[in-house]
């Protein structure tokens, strides 16, 4: 897990507005589905699947892979898109996202597309999981197993108490290959976060549980890559990276605005948000030339 | 008719919590399987998980007063190869934790085992908040979950190794009260078959009774008490209420034309109501059900519970009578 290069980050930046193009353009297709979140996890979602996992996408059950648990399913789109440029399955299969008979079902289900660790949809179950694969991992392996354990969540959902039943756990078990990503855009379905159940100061809840907390943008490829391999070099604790990331990202109309969270853009709003994802496509490769 | 303890009616049969059967079944499997893990919600002597914990302990987990955690980390566990035994009370797994059941374990597909104790209204003092009787209708309304009832220790033994082998979530309702042992070692167990454990041994069977749990040794009461009056009633211990044996119902319900169902359990949802979803479809039955009647429960001892509920040897015998005139007018 090498610094990144210039050239590596211009890469990045553009695989990630292509990811989220892709979601834009199955949200338009399928007519319902979440928005704000997917757009503003696709930067650490690219970070992950070109970096950061260790994975084979032609054999996605390869026993020696690392986990990625996705814990509020209702993101799927930018895991669906992600893993379709990441070779899991054919681009043009996104557009059949929440259609009857796909296997891109409108919450993750692990049957229907082998390749997904777990379902997912209610929220805050996802983070229990992660911590059962870590624990099941250590009786295989010991402490010194290669393997890791990424959890991904979203701050809202962290109003479900299950969470903090396995935040105690997990620190009390010392999950070292554990690592949560809590996507910290600051909006639910109802409104901001701290206006409907305050989390801050969220780090503070975390090291309280023994968690290692690690706080950086999630827009920001180097801080990131420099936040897992934080996370990877703590051994008595599990680690959460607290991603603060703007919900909505790369289509000023949508960015920050909560009524994004649960809807997918119209036939108009999608070709707007195209657009200016186009755009900034230009732009960062103009810069780069 | 398999072979049973022979000293089924005697005034000393031997009585062991149904649970004890689950703790030594989970020692066998996890000595014979080394997938077995076991996790438990600060409960682990009294769903008598200890004996697998005292000599697995790197395979054991505690996991606290955390039910809803206790699903899904055993959920994880499974998708890692695993074969997960999770134990707490039957009111809080599968009460508390049936969201996180629904989607982690069977949703999923994960084969975990979920081991509910102290189910039914005979825990007694506790009271009606530790009282289960609505899991057995909250696991069986899940795809793929497998429910199973045993009658005894030694049935709940075979049961627990039994579910170790296969790769489906299964709800194993235990209980907590020493109830008589009506079985031995030689009587067979396998999940999906109902069983006959008492005949007519003269004539056609009148009426048959299908029970589940440790009630199934009151119906047997019955029907010895009943065979001496000239009534001649056939029991069918269903110790798998789900996946249902309908051929075993069916074939009981076509020889007698009468049928009671006897559960510790809310008759609305529970394996009575299993037994007339079949029976209404392939061969409709008059049919009494013994249970409670929409009612949760309170302190008092297990016989005493019992009997306040309508679940006692003499409700029994009115749901036969009562049966009987049903099919007779």
């Amino acid at each position: 897990m090498e610094t990144l290069t210039d050239n590596k980050i211009i890469e990045l930046e553009l695989k990630a507005n292509q990811i989220r193009e892709s979601i834009i353009e199955m949200l338009l297709e399928a007519k319902s589905g979440h928005t704000a979140g997917p757009l503003g996890m696709a930067d650490i979602f690219t970070l992950l699947y070109t970096h950061i996992l260790r994975h084979d996408s032609r054999n996605p059950e390869w026993s020696e892979r690392d986990r990625l648990i996705l814990s509020n399913g209702h993101i799927c789109p930018v895991l669906y898109a992600t893993m379709a440029h990441a070779g899991y399955f054919p681009v043009e299969e996104l557009k059949t996202l929440r259609k009857f008979g796909s296997r891109l079902q409108g919450h993750p289900h692990k049957e229907w597309l082998p390749s997904l660790e777990n379902s997912s949809g209610p929220l805050g179950s996802g983070l229990s999981q992660a911590v059962g694969m870590s624990l099941a991992d250590r009786i295989d392996n010991g402490r010194s197993s290669s393997k890791y354990f990424y959890c991904l969540m979203g701050d809202g959902e962290l109003n479900e108490g299950q969470n903090w039943e396995a935040i105690m756990l997990a620190g009390k078990e010392k999950l070292h290959n554990l690592i949560a990503v809590v996507d910290r855009n600051n909006i639910q379905i109802d409104g901001y976060t701290e206006d409907v159940m305050p989390l801050d100061s969220l780090r503070a809840k975390w090291e309280s549980f023994n968690w290692h907390v690690i706080e950086c943008s999630g827009h920001d490829f180097q801080a990131l890559n420099e936040a897992f391999r934080e996370a990877k070099g703590v051994f008595e604790r599990p680690s959460v990276i607290i991603a603060h990331t703007v919900p909505g990202k790369g289509v000023k109309e949508f960015e920050r605005m909560y009524e994004w969270h649960g809807k997918a853009p119209n036939k108009d709003e999608a070709e707007m948000a195209l657009k200016e994802l186009r755009t900034l496509g230009g732009k960062i490769r103009a810069e780069h030339e | 008719m398999p072979n049973l303890n022979p000293k089924l009616f005697d005034e000393d049969v031997e009585q062991v919590p149904i649970r004890k059967g689950y703790g030594e079944g989970l020692l066998a499997a996890a000595e014979h399987d080394a997938r077995v893990v076991g996790l438990c919600a600060d409960l682990t002597e009294s769903t008598q998980m200890h004996l697998f914990k005292n000599k697995f302990p790197e395979r054991f987990i505690e996991i606290g007063v955390a039910e809803q955690n206790l699903a899904s980390v055993a959920s994880g566990m499974a998708a890692m190869g695993k074969i997960p035994f999770i134990s707490s009370y039957a009111m809080f797994s599968p009460g508390r934790n049936w969201e996180q059941i629904r989607t982690t374990i069977a949703y999923n597909n994960q084969p975990v085992k979920i081991a509910g104790s102290h189910a039914g209204i005979s825990v007694g003092p506790d009271g009606g908040t530790h009282q289960a009787i609505e899991d057995i209708a909250i696991t069986r309304v899940i795809p793929r979950m497998v429910v199973i009832s045993p009658c005894d220790a030694i049935e709940a033994r075979k049961a627990t190794i039994a579910i170790a082998q296969t790769d489906t979530p299964v709800y194993l309702r235990l209980a907590r009260e020493k109830t008589p042992v009506i079985t031995n070692d030689e009587t067979p167990f396998e999940i999906g078959k109902a069983q006959v454990f008492f005949d007519a041994t003269d004539g056609i069977a009148h009426v048959g009774v299908i029970a589940t749990g440790a009630l199934v040794y009151k119906a047997l009461k019955v029907a010895k008490k009943l065979q001496s009056e000239g009534i001649h009633v056939k029991v069918l211990n269903l110790a798998t209420i789900k996946p249902l044996d309908e051929e075993a119902i069916i074939a009981l319900a076509k020889q007698t034309g009468c049928i009671v169902t006897v559960e510790e359990h809310q008759i609305r949802g529970g394996m009575g109501s299993a037994v007339a979803e079949c029976l209404s479809k392939h061969l409709p039955t008059p049919q009494e059900f013994v249970g409670v009647d929409d009612e949760f429960g309170q302190s008092g001892t297990p016989d005493e519970l019992l009997e306040h509920y309508k679940m006692g040897e003499s409700h029994i015998e009115t749901a036969i009578h009562t049966v009987l005139k049903r099919k007779n007018s």
